[in-house]
């Protein structure tokens, strides 16, 4: 039986064919990438037979590690503050009013509508200055790397974490604060035994985005990186001007299938707490 | 007689906005309280000020005597059923009921036992490992209310907490809380735009209109002597016919029909009479034996409602409603019918604006 409001004859084929064409777009250089992963030759893009040896190559490989490494423990710290703060500023945006909110709104999201390149410019030009004072002052010695990187990311990680959280805070009755203030919980309990579950998928779901995020930004990383420090993106990039080879397209398929990987745990945590 | 809750002077304002404007109120202890009105008309805000989930801008505000104006909501020993249940979505029905004795920091042990009691005291017994969700509206209503009495409060605060349930849903609970407010033995504050549900359940109800306190009474006097013609207009059905007091005994009104209605008011006051149109009779049209106490008209309208039909009566002007049980020795009219409308002089109150 067919609803009468749905497309029929040439308009649904339309529309079919359409829907195939975007799962093409999305998928086939998926499918190639890992594909060309297994290519036993340096060339790219041509088949050369199967072989596991340019991922030998990448676990052999101690700048492709240490790169990885580098990448993990940035993203790890860079999530744990970005969430921390992003909530932080979603609770205060949603749920208080305070002088200048407007004001602080509008500049939350700046970071995400600015350019990366200027972002990447200022951050640089801020550490340099900052590095400076703080050397002038307290005689520290700082170099770029570990911790420019991370404040880097977690610069831009805030506005969007705040954005994910603060969604899923305006979808929240806020009678059900007031119900647990009514039963005698103080602000801090209320928050922790009513708010901070109903906001819990919003915050991993921030989590993750502030993860990904980290994990393969470039642009902002290259310029605040300095000398010797380097994450697994910009490594690849550096691969891209020494010539492609397949090495990149098995540290790529590590990297999607790492994603994916955190895209589908995510997705079985909130499954299982839903069901439970 | 000890005084529940004591509102003196208090007002709220948002802004330029006035919500609740200089209402005095005392509720007593052990009482049904109804505050009844229109949305906007400061209801659901003087019972938010009870609870504490705002703060009155002016005037003092007591729970037993303690001062309370400003303490924060958790501090207070009254509890809420809120509009939409509020109930927590992540918690079983066990855990939302034992959220307050949770949070004062009562032992696990007796946290669970007495939720479960109170589960069974509201008839949710095997019930209570399910999450809200998985309830109905009536069901999640049961939940709220044991919610909020676990806690034993002193003054139970609900927030039109039937206004989501179904007319026989909401008839079933009307008795039932009225029972349970009984049982419990503690003053209900009870905020509802239902005026039928504040006649049913209170033993006193406020009238509130545009912030302000327009009457307050039990429901006998609220519906048979109205201090006003909005609590005349908004208590029941009625008919308001505007004239002019020309003494303690009559009234004249605007098309020059002198009616018999006792009215305290000076001569020459602007008022409106109130006829309940249960309280008159229709018959064919004759000579009437007291002209002040009925009008001759035609019949306008038929309304059958089953149990009774209402007519509306053309005199010259105005119109009036008549309500005639549907009993086999009562005569039925046809559209058009020449007719008596009359009442005994007790049917009628005198309202001013």
């Amino acid at each position: 039986m067919s609803n009468a409001v749905e497309p029929r004859g040439l308009s649904k084929i339309g529309l079919q064919i359409n829907g195939w064409l975007v799962y093409l777009f999305f998928y086939a250089p998926i499918v190639l990438l890992v594909i060309f992963s297994f290519s036993d030759s340096r060339n790219v893009g041509k088949w050369g037979g199967f072989t596991l040896g340019w991922y030998e190559q990448f676990i052999d490989s101690s700048n492709a590690r240490n790169a990885l490494e580098n990448s993990i423990k940035i993203a790890i710290v860079v999530t744990i503050i970005s969430v921390i703060l992003g909530t932080m500023s979603a609770l205060a945006l949603e749920r208080f009013t305070f002088k200048g909110k407007r004001v602080f709104d509008a500049l939350l999201y700046l970071p995400i509508i600015i350019p990366d390149v200027t972002m990447a410019v200022m951050l640089l030009l801020f550490f340099g200055e900052f590095f400076e004072i703080l050397d002038n002052l307290f005689g520290l010695q700082l170099r770029k790397g570990f911790w420019s990187i991370s404040i880097s990311h977690i610069a831009f990680n805030i506005s969007f974490v705040s954005v994910v959280v603060r969604a899923r805070l305006a979808g929240m009755s806020r009678d059900l604060e007031e119900a647990a203030v009514d039963l005698y919980a103080s602000r801090w309990k209320a928050f922790r035994h009513v708010t901070f579950p109903q906001i819990l998928p919003g915050i991993a779901g921030g989590a993750l985005l502030a993860m990904t995020l980290s994990l393969d930004d470039v642009v902002i990383t290259q310029f605040v990186a300095g000398p010797g420090w380097t994450t697994l993106p910009v490594y690849v990039f550096g691969l891209i001007r020494k010539g492609v080879t397949p090495l990149i397209n098995s540290i790529s398929v590590i990297m999607l299938v790492s994603s994916m990987l955190l895209v589908g745990l995510s997705l079985l945590a909130e499954r299982t707490r839903r069901g439970g | 007689m000890t005084a529940a809750v004591e509102l003196r002077g208090i007002t709220k304002k948002f802004g330029d906005v006035i919500a609740v404007d200089n209402v005095d109120l005392t509720i007593q202890d052990g009482e049904f309280f109804s505050l009844l009105g229109p949305s906007g008309c400061g209801k659901t805000t003087t019972l938010r000020m009870i609870a504490g989930l705002e703060f009155p801008t002016e005037g003092s505000l007591s729970i037993f005597g303690e001062e309370v104006g400003t303490l924060a909501p958790n501090k207070r020993s009254v509890n809420t059923v809120f509009q939409n249940y509020a109930l927590f979505p992540h918690l079983t029905v066990l855990d939302n009921v034992g959220f307050g004795l949770k949070m004062q920091g009562v032992a696990k042990k007796e946290t669970k036992e007495r939720s479960m009691e109170m589960i069974e005291l509201v008839q949710l017994a095997g019930l209570e490992t399910r999450k809200p969700s998985q309830m109905s509206g009536g069901q999640q209503q049961r939940v709220a209310l044991a919610r909020a009495l676990v806690n034993q409060p002193k003054v139970l605060l609900l927030d039109e907490p039937l206004g989501a349930l179904d007319l026989k849903l909401r008839q079933e609970m009307q008795l039932e809380l009225k029972k349970l407010q009984r049982d419990v033995g503690i003053s209900f504050v009870f905020v509802t735009h239902d005026q039928e549900e504040a006649l049913t359940m209170s033993d006193r109800i406020a009238v509130m209109h545009e912030g302000k306190l327009l009457q307050v009474a039990s429901p006998e006097e609220i519906y048979e002597s109205p201090a006003n013609r909005f609590v005349a207009d908004f208590i029941g059905r009625t008919n308001l016919l505007d004239g002019t007091t020309s003494d303690n005994e009559t009234v004249v009104l605007s098309n020059g029909t002198s009616i018999r209605a006792q009215n305290t008011f000076p001569e020459g006051t602007k008022v409106s009479i109130s006829i309940r149109p249960e309280r008159t009779e229709i018959t064919q049209r004759s000579e009437p034996s007291d002209s002040l106490s009925s009008i001759q008209g035609t019949v306008e309208t038929i309304t059958y409602l089953g149990n009774a039909r209402v007519y509306g009566v053309k005199f010259t002007w105005l119109s009036i409603e008549v309500r005639e049980e549907n009993r086999p020795d009562l005569e039925v009219f046809n559209v058009g019918d020449d007719v008596t409308v009359h009442w005994e002089h007790d049917a009628i109150s005198v309202v001013k604006d």
